[in-house]
């Protein structure tokens, strides 16, 4: 069977597997890189999902929005359990408990928090035991579901309940967690970087992704408008202006290869992408702006070490 | 038919995993269960047993990876010990709740800290309210016997929920003994097949496994997981009269031992059990009326039969290898659950607890002994006057000895003297 195309007319007419009428907020990020992903793929798909703002909205009993089959089990295992269901996939067709000609895809979904921090150990161990899934992480950089705290995600200076903004502290202090790297030195098949906005790249990756023989990651940046502090309507402005930055390049490492996927014509200042949301607000004072030099000076220096891994000119 | 043979506790039950055959075993190496893991996947790569084994990362992804595995349709196992079941913890009141089959032999060791690798039963009965059923063994055999026997209990159309089964580190996990293993092709007809009623792999019905659940239905969902654990309790003892039937070793709620006449009883756990026939065969040659009662199933709670069977005794021991802190007088799970059960039961007698081997402390016949003497004087007196002894502790206040008894009651004379 031929794969669907990846074309806006094809793919609309396909039957999407999370429905409508979930209740996810308005413009968020999440639900359109959901159906993103699950669109790319043809196969039949098994979805393990993470606690998280996907899992509450998408499931309040006794509905679901769910077409394909579903699991949530708890907050930092979401590795875990996928690797037992591919585990399960596996003995059943050795038993002939399941057909050994069905080929079944296996997608992960977790957020940032319970990837970056509590779900790293889960992940980490399932990647090195070499299950046959892909995980999605859909990062929005905060615990979003729990109302906007600070996860190892949140980048330096942003407003989170738990790093607030007062006369002693500018949000949060540290720099972001280096999530995609860690996870390329696991030496898995594949690892990408992605975006709904560039909605062809992403699917184009999830296809690589399934194909590969052994465990892929994606990291996908999932804007959340009430954590961001922005007009939902703006979630792919927001989305373009972070990669037109260079805050979130997308590329891929395919068998140990670094490939950048995508390079702005013009590299835009991070201010482009800061002033856009309202948790960045007060770095746009007067009194901030060596910490926004700061964040310029970082996102440069993580670009390029990004363009000599990928092989591109600095 | 099957035969004799000599295996450590591990070993006996690591064999009767294999022998299960699971489609999926998701475990994480821990004293003084490592044993259980070390041999399992020995028999997966001599090719003994087509198992998908994973070694996780942790106990809480062991569990986890079950979790999935069993919502897959999978018949999956683990195996862990203390700070492992800790570790476990959250894992395991989801895996009760969505009410999944798994089988985990627990080897009991005491919890940190200060840590320490020896037995108690702190570790299971921190978990005794987790939604798991409950069995506990003395020995090997028992260990072997009621692996087999968790599986068709835990997969029972009228149950499906996850079984611990229960054997005491070190004493029964890394002794020797003599046990009788069945034929692979006896077990695999005994256990079956797992036929689960919806799994997550049937692609043509898709379902949604843990959904969120508000004050609207979590409440009928837990009062539904009630009824499994109430009908448990039928479906033990439906398996143990099959496995009787096709092995010839019969098992029960729990087993008395010359319990018939006693006129003083004390109700014991596992490996400790066997060191408490001795005391009772010791004080029964001094023509004391002594008797025992092992539970072998501690959840669900058996409160009726055992408040029944030990219904024409003057007094009860119950000993306890772990502390339920900050419960009534500080004392152990066991003994909070049989007051109860006789409060329940209207059995008015005195009760007592002893409080026994935590972090591995050795418990001998002759400490035994020193508790059914106490029981002897508790009787007497019609009132228990220390609810809770800890036996075997410096600085405690020692337990009287049968000779002391004698002394007690002149004409309690001792036997042969």
């Amino acid at each position: 069977m031929a794969a669907t195309p990846l074309n806006l007319k094809v793919l609309s007419e396909k039957p999407t597997p999370l429905s409508g009428g979930h209740r996810m907020c308005a413009g968020c990020a999440e639900a359109i890189i959901v159906k993103q992903v699950l669109l790319a793929i043809d196969d039949p798909v098994v979805v393990i999902n993470g606690t998280g703002c996907l899992e509450v909205s998408t499931t309040i009993f006794p509905y679901t929005a769910w077409r394909v089959p579903w699991i949530h089990v708890a907050f930092e295992n979401t590795a875990a359990v996928a690797a037992g269901v591919e585990a399960a996939y596996r003995a059943l067709i050795r038993r002939g408990g399941f057909p050994a000609d069905r080929r079944v895809v296996f997608v992960a979904f977790a957020g940032d928090g319970g990837t970056y921090d509590i779900g790293l150990q889960a992940l980490s161990g399932a990647l090195e035991r070499g299950h046959k899934f892909l995980y999605v992480c859909l990062d929005n950089e905060g615990y979003m579901n729990t109302g906007i705290q600070r996860s190892s995600a949140t980048p330096r200076g942003a407003w989170t309940t738990t790093t607030p903004v007062g006369a002693a502290m500018p949000g949060k202090l540290q720099w972001r967690k280096d999530l995609t790297g860690i996870i390329a030195a696991h030496r898995i098949p594949y690892v990408a970087q992605a975006a709904p906005t560039h909605w062809k790249d992403l699917m184009s990756k999830v296809r690589k992704a399934i194909a590969m023989d052994g465990p892929a990651f994606l990291n996908v940046l999932a804007d959340c408008n009430r954590g961001w502090r922005h007009d939902p309507a703006l979630t792919l402005e927001v989305t373009r202006m972070a990669i037109e930055t260079c805050y979130w390049p997308l590329f891929e490492v395919e068998d140990g290869v670094w490939r950048l996927n995508y390079r702005p014509r013009r590299k835009l200042s991070i201010v482009e992408y800061l002033k856009l949301q309202g948790r960045f607000a007060h770095l746009l004072r007067p009194e901030h702006q060596d910490l926004v030099a700061e964040i310029q000076a970082e996102v440069d220096r993580r670009w390029e070490e990004l363009l000599r891994r990928c092989g591109e000119p600095v | 038919m099957g035969r004799w043979v000599a295996l450590e506790g591990t070993e006996a039950v690591a064999y009767a995993m294999k022998q299960v055959a699971p489609d999926v075993v998701a475990a994480y190496p821990i004293t003084p269960q490592t044993g259980i893991v070390q041999a399992f996947a020995q028999f997966v790569a001599d090719g003994e047993v087509h198992t998908e084994f994973l070694q996780a990362e942790s106990e809480h992804s062991a569990l986890s990876a079950c979790v999935g595995a069993a919502a897959a349709g999978a018949r999956a196992m683990t195996a862990t010990s203390a700070q492992g079941l800790a570790l476990m913890w959250e894992i395991l009141y989801i895996a009760a709740s969505m009410r999944l089959p798994i089988v985990m032999p627990v080897v009991n060791r005491a919890l940190s800290a200060p840590i320490n690798i020896h037995c108690d039963h702190s570790d299971s009965m921190g978990a005794r309210d987790s939604g798991w059923i409950q069995i506990y063994s003395e020995n090997a055999q028992e260990a072997y016997d009621n692996t087999l026997q968790a599986v068709r209990i835990a997969e029972h159309p009228q149950v499906r929920l996850p079984v611990m089964v229960m054997m005491d580190g070190f004493i029964t996990s890394h002794a020797v003994e003599r046990l009788w293993i069945e034929d692979d092709d006896a077990v695999r007809a005994f256990v079956g097949t797992y036929q689960p009623a919806c799994t997550l792999l049937n692609l043509e019905r898709p379902l949604t496994f843990g959904a969120l659940d508000f004050y609207d239905y979590y409440f009928e969902h837990k009062r539904h997981q009630v009824e499994a654990m109430r009908r448990a309790k039928e479906a033990i003892l439906e398996v143990a009269e099959d496995f009787a039937r096709r092995f010839g070793r019969r098992y029960a709620l729990f087993e008395t031992y010359r319990l018939e006449d006693a006129d003083v009883a004390v109700v014991v756990l596992s490996s400790t059990a066997g060191t408490a026939r001795v005391a009772v065969d010791n004080l029964r040659r001094l023509g004391w009326r002594v008797g025992l009662l092992k539970p072998r199933v501690y959840r669900p709670f058996p409160d009726f039969e055992l408040i029944h069977a030990l219904r024409h005794v003057r007094a009860i021991g119950v000993m306890d290898r772990a502390i339920a802190f900050g419960a009534m007088e500080n004392g152990g799970p066991l003994w909070l659950e049989v007051l109860a059960a006789a409060h329940r039961h209207d059995l008015r007698i005195p009760i007592a607890n002893y409080v026994f081997g935590l972090g591995g402390r050795d418990i001998t016949p002759s400490e035994i002994e020193g508790i059914f003497t106490d029981l002897m004087q508790i009787a007497e007196r019609g009132t228990v006057t220390r609810p809770v002894t800890y036996v075997g502790v410096r600085g405690e206040m020692p337990l009287p000895t049968p000779a002391e008894w004698s002394l007690w009651i002149p004409e309690a004379t001792m036997a042969g003297d």
